[in-house]
């Protein structure tokens, strides 16, 4: 119920006082109300949740978080490399 | 798809469960919350994928789930009115009231529409001005700023035939309902990135403070869970009981001020039944007297006297709160699967029990 989906705001007008965007779900478009995040530029890729975008996604937090990944796999690679004696 | 296919980095995933297997000595039980992130976290087979000493226990984090059967009959009952078009997420047609659902309503002939979006039931009340649009407004904080801005939306069109039937939930109550039980075996949470992504999780230092556990923020994609889990374990393992946030793409502390305006705007604190697990002090949202006049309970008063007593045989309050899994119950599989739900979790598809049946083959 809570699911939210990223997608990237292509369009933005306003419907009704309302500001409203297209916003691309890997090539689906849909209709969404951005009045919670008024600083959205197109561009910028939101969580989606019932037609409506709750932030804009942090790409730096994002790499930062994937980099942290990457470097838990390096280390982990060295471990495997140490614990085998005939590549030492 | 950027921010979805990298956490679904398979081998990412299995480096961070090796990491949690080489670190973690202790045995622990952890919820996660969310009814969204038990889904995922059965069908990627991540729960099963863990040490044997760590289990995790499913909460109450299902709008679905935790709608109270005697509210299911009034939008039922509502539904029938033919003065009335009736409009809801999808995913509450199915559930079953005390004697039929939403779509056997529909299917004789009364008007009950699905909406992808609230504001898509404002523009039907704004077509038909004929009728009463009743909206069924649920969820939890993650849904309740869109709920709260449909209503700003048909004040400020003046609509006066739009209407919502409100059951909102809140997280953090439920999580102290949780935690004050003596028989509660949980150790540490995984709080729902969704509902912080608008809440933030300011709220949860105090619960993390008062009741000795760590709350990790956690989003949904299965390196997100892993890495949720895993940062959860290792507070414990250190004997801390921090708020860590581990879903930060998405998630900071204060949440979005915007959306939490509309809902104090539009909603109040109330009590409120959770179906399966019965009253939980303030842990609900109600309109403000302001807005009271689109309370669809007040417009309708007959369905206010609708009460309900609940399947006698359905452990699902007990799954809810994480004291049973859904296979130690005698009809999982048997009387109750989801073609015929007896409770509440088999319900919907984030439902614990609906997880189990589908993707673990015990029925």
């Amino acid at each position: 119920m809570c699911l939210g989906i990223p997608g990237k705001i292509v369009e933005k007008f306003e419907i009704e006082g309302r500001q409203m965007g297209k916003v691309d779900f890997g090539g689906v478009i849909k209709e969404t109300c951005l009045d919670f995040v008024p600083e959205a530029k197109v561009g910028d890729y939101c969580i989606i949740h019932v037609g409506f975008a709750l932030n804009i996604l942090d790409e730096q937090e994002a790499m930062e978080t994937l980099d942290l990944f990457r470097q838990m796999d390096e280390l982990a690679q060295e471990v495997e490399l140490a614990e085998i004696p005939d590549l030492q | 798809m950027k921010y979805v296919d990298e956490y679904r980095d398979e081998s990412a995933v299995r480096r961070v469960l090796d990491d949690i297997r080489l670190s973690i000595k202790g045995s622990w039980t952890i919820m996660e919350i969310c009814g969204g992130q038990t889904h995922n976290l059965v069908r990627f087979g991540i729960d099963e994928m863990l040490p044997k000493e760590i289990e995790l226990v499913h909460g109450p984090g299902c709008p679905v789930c935790v709608t109270p059967l005697e509210l299911i009959d009034k939008a039922i009952a509502l539904a029938a009115r033919p003065d009335v078009i009736f409009t809801s997420y999808g995913d509450m047609l199915r559930v079953p009231g005390s004697r039929e659902d939403l779509f056997a309503v529909k299917a004789r002939g009364g008007q009950v529409r699905i909406v992808y979006s609230p504001l898509d039931a404002v523009k039907l009340a704004k077509e038909n001005p004929n009728k009463t649009v009743v909206f069924f407004a649920i969820g939890f904080e993650t849904t309740a700023p869109a709920n709260a801005m449909a209503v700003v939306q048909a004040r400020q069109l003046g609509l006066k035939n739009f209407a919502v039937l409100v059951s909102h939930v809140t997280v953090p109550p439920a999580i102290t309902a949780i935690l004050s039980s003596p028989a509660s075996r949980v150790r540490g949470f995984l709080a729902a990135g969704h509902v912080c992504t608008v809440m933030g999780y300011w709220e949860y230092e105090p619960l993390a403070e008062q009741f000795g556990v760590p709350i990790v923020v956690t989003g949904f994609e299965p390196l997100d869970l892993a890495e949720g889990i895993r940062q959860c374990l290792l507070q414990l393992e250190a004997g801390k009981h921090q708020v860590v946030n581990a879903y930060a793409r998405s998630v900071r502390r204060e949440g979005n001020r915007a959306a939490q305006d509309i809902i104090r705007r539009v909603f109040e604190p109330c009590d409120r039944a959770w179906r399966g697990i019965g009253l939980i002090p303030m842990s609900g949202y109600r309109l403000r007297d302001e807005f009271g006049d689109m309370d669809a309970e007040g417009r309708f008063p007959e369905v206010q006297a609708i009460a309900v007593q609940e399947n006698p045989v359905c452990i699902s309050g007990l799954v809810l709160q994480g004291l049973k899994k859904p296979h130690e119950c005698p009809a999982f599989g048997k009387e109750c699967t989801p073609q015929h739900p007896l409770g509440a979790t088999m319900v919907s598809s984030e439902g614990a029990c609906a997880a189990y049946f589908k993707y673990r083959a015990l029925g």
